[in-house]
């Protein structure tokens, strides 16, 4: 019940809002639809609290402790997106960026983009998998290239190959899988394409085949995270779409793709019983956090700017993820959840703060604290937030990270921490004039949200000093279920 | 060797034929025939092996595949290219010859890729995963040898057309609810292609992507003016506001 409303609520709203959504009262409906998404995302987490795992349809949907804490959350950050669209979008449409046809389209994909990424999230079946990230590639190219200018179309184009290219790798992944599952399995029924089944007999998958799937699915997915060789399409898109898509974007569909790669990993180690996907995971982790960073220090444009701190801290959680042990991945577990919380507080701030400036670049941004405290505190705590200042949840997660390193990788640490504190002084002296000194800012003629920004970072703060009991229980039994070799 | 092995065979020469034919190819109309070929080659011998196996869901497939790649995708992209006036792909990033060496190396590492999933198999057609393997990768070299936006998604479409036939030769097709979400998805992104084309034809006036070059990180690093060079881009710089 509460699955058929988790996902029926964003199609339905999808489906309204492609009637509906240019109408005055289109925002409200988004944000309607997203809390009734986010309604349903509690009451099955409520349901996995009292009764545990849940299977679904005939096993092709599943909760565990792996993906119930990522269900609620994506459904939390869709609703608070929605909240901060809807100032941010109508003062779009008045400086006359947006015509209503595009307006409707932004928020019949925007709710089909939630509705992907929540199939992705709690299927069961890795074919199913693949079908609904290539959906929420699908549904979001359009909103990249929402503006049509020259810039969003190439940024718009690139996200459409790379990704497309990328998860071309992950079907070829799935094939394989499928191959070595059906030797073990049968090819009766779909079952073997079901995660838990596969789960159940990976250790007798063949282990040829399931490494070279697992490097497919890496790559693959690994692209849609935008880990290091292949972030390109990752700025662009961030920066040239609206701020909105990039918030979902960054919080959302890089844990998803992320998401993907675990359940793999999970049956490639199983499978091998070697180091061989740990390795390349920190490879590919370690790689993303040096380029993310190095990449900081060029950009002027600050929705570019935080976008390469996402691949810098995406390559963080994958660095752990690869590390493994209970300590590091619970840690990753965490990172995903403050950097998604983190991240979209930061595009909501930037976003209202570009839109006070007139422009994204951070040389036209000035000032922000003297006409409107509330964004400029935003931004700035969101930027302090997202560099690891304590007492925000980041510094939490990346204390542990940086501590198991010490213990267990100690050759990255210096590369770690180096990075660490040159993303610190890189966005550290870019948020600062931006934030205090003269103002550029105008009022705008629809009040911003503020309480997305404050309810995120509040989140946040929370998980720097406390976590909820049942949150740590399932990080720890996602930790095991993660374990590693 | 039974005469419907040696015709599946065969198919999958041909297969690996027209990718060679496509990455050599400049006119983008003869491009898309060539799609639409690979298309009715890759039905046939899904046909074949439904009929030699005696698998009912690769009747299904075999159906989508006729009425998606042979019919309604090749249509589609020749609409589009009859609307948009793109016929020729002019310069390539590497001369034929060149190209076409290249892709006998990635034929010789293909089979080499394959080969322990070949081992493994226990299909009837577990010879051709090699030729599916070096079809994906051709249409890969295609796609990025190309500068037309056009053939870049010819390449693509020819790409799913690989691991579909991978798919096939490993395991006689993937479970029936994937295959569907799959050619779902590629319906959508042909859809959304073609919107996508009309935008940058609305912007450019071309599909020529090397006007998509201008972005890159220039726009973060070089000097203030040249960013934001067309009026469109970019925010305008301040307006009415209260």
């Amino acid at each position: 019940m509460e699955f058929l409303l988790l996902l029926a609520s964003p199609l339905a709203g999808a489906l309204a809002l492609g009637v509906f959504g240019a109408r005055r009262w289109a925002p409200e409906l988004n944000a309607a639809a997203s809390l009734a998404t986010f309604i349903a995302a509690c009451a099955l987490t409520a349901r996995v609290v009292s009764e545990g795992n849940i299977l679904a349809a005939h096993e092709q949907f599943f909760i565990d402790p792996l993906n119930v804490f990522l269900v609620t959350l994506t459904a939390f950050v869709g609703l608070t997106t929605a909240l901060f669209s809807r100032p941010y979008m109508r003062v779009e449409a008045q400086r006359g960026r947006l015509s209503p046809g595009r307006l409707r389209l932004y928020h019949s994909m925007y709710q089909l983009f939630m509705a992907t990424m929540l199939v992705a999230l709690t299927t069961n079946n890795m074919g199913l998998l693949w079908v609904a990230m290539e959906a929420a590639t699908l549904s979001t190219v359009l909103l990249v290239t929402l503006y049509r200018t020259a810039a969003s179309l190439e940024a718009g184009w690139k996200y459409f190959i790379l990704c497309g290219v990328g998860i071309a790798q992950a079907l070829f992944g799935t094939i394989l899988l499928y191959f070595a599952a059906e030797k073990v399995l049968g090819a009766e029924g779909v079952s073997a394409l079901l995660w838990t089944h596969l789960n159940g007999v990976k250790g007798q998958l063949e282990p040829a085949v399931l490494s070279l799937a697992f490097v497919f699915l890496l790559v693959g997915y690994g692209t849609k995270v935008g880990l290091a060789p292949l972030h390109n399409w990752l700025p662009d898109a961030h920066a040239e779409g609206p701020t909105p898509i990039s918030a979902v974007l960054s919080g959302l569909l890089l844990n998803v793709a992320l998401y993907a790669i675990l359940r793999c990993k999970v049956l490639a180690e199983g499978s091998l019983h070697s180091h061989l996907p740990s390795r390349m995971l920190m490879g590919f982790g370690l790689l993303s956090v040096v380029l993310g960073t190095f990449f900081l220090w060029r950009q002027r444009d600050v929705k570019r700017l935080f976008a390469y701190s996402s691949i810098e801290h995406m390559g963080i959680i994958t660095f752990a993820f690869g590390m493994g042990g209970p300590v590091a991945t619970f840690a990753a577990l965490l990172h995903m959840t403050v950097h998604s919380l983190t991240k979209s507080a930061i595009f909501f701030a930037a976003g209202h703060a570009a839109q006070k400036c007139g422009s994204q670049l951070i040389e036209d941004i000035r000032g922000l604290i003297t006409l409107s405290p509330t964004v400029g505190w935003g931004l700035m705590l969101g930027s302090l937030a997202i560099l690891g200042m304590p007492p925000f949840g980041v510094f939490a997660s990346e204390f542990l990270i940086l501590t198991s390193a010490m213990r267990d990788q100690p050759w990255a640490t210096p590369i770690l921490l180096v990075s660490l504190g040159i993303a610190f002084a890189a966005i550290f002296r870019r948020v600062q004039p931006m934030v205090f000194g003269e103002t550029t800012a105008h009022r705008l003629p629809h009040a911003p949200a503020l309480l997305p920004v404050f309810a995120h970072l509040g989140l946040v703060l929370m998980l720097g000093l406390y976590i909820p009991p049942y949150l740590a229980d399932w990080y720890r039994a996602a930790a095991r279920l993660l374990g590693g070799p | 060797m039974t005469l419907d092995l040696q015709l599946l065979n065969m198919c999958a020469a041909l297969l690996l034929l027209l990718s060679f034919a496509m990455l050599a190819q400049r006119r983008i109309v003869i491009l898309v025939n060539l799609l639409a070929v690979q298309g009715a080659v890759l039905f046939a011998a899904t046909l074949l092996l439904a009929w030699r196996t005696g698998e009912h869901h690769l009747y299904v497939s075999a159906a989508l595949t006729l009425a998606l790649k042979v019919i309604f995708l090749p249509w589609l992209l020749h609409r589009l290219i009859r609307r948009l006036e793109v016929y020729w792909d002019t310069e390539t990033l590497l001369n034929i010859t060149g190209t076409m060496l290249v892709g006998l190396l990635i034929v010789v590492f293909a089979f080499g890729l394959a080969q322990p999933i070949s081992a493994l198999a226990n299909t009837a057609t577990r010879s051709s995963i090699g030729i599916a393997v070096a079809v994906v990768l051709l249409s890969f070299l295609t796609m990025i040898t190309r500068r037309k936006a056009m053939s870049q998604v010819v390449g693509f479409l020819s790409m799913e057309n690989g691991l579909f036939f991978g798919a096939m030769s490993a395991t006689y097709g993937m479970p029936m609810i994937v295959e569907f979400g799959v050619a779902l998805d590629v319906l959508v992104a042909v859809l959304v292609l073609g919107v996508f084309f009309f935008q940058i034809r609305e912007q450019f006036d071309s599909l020529d992507l090397h006007h998509l070059e201008a972005l890159d990180e220039r726009r973060s690093a070089g000097p203030p003016a040249s960013r934001g060079a067309p009026p469109s881009s970019g925010r305008p710089p301040s307006e009415g506001h209260s």
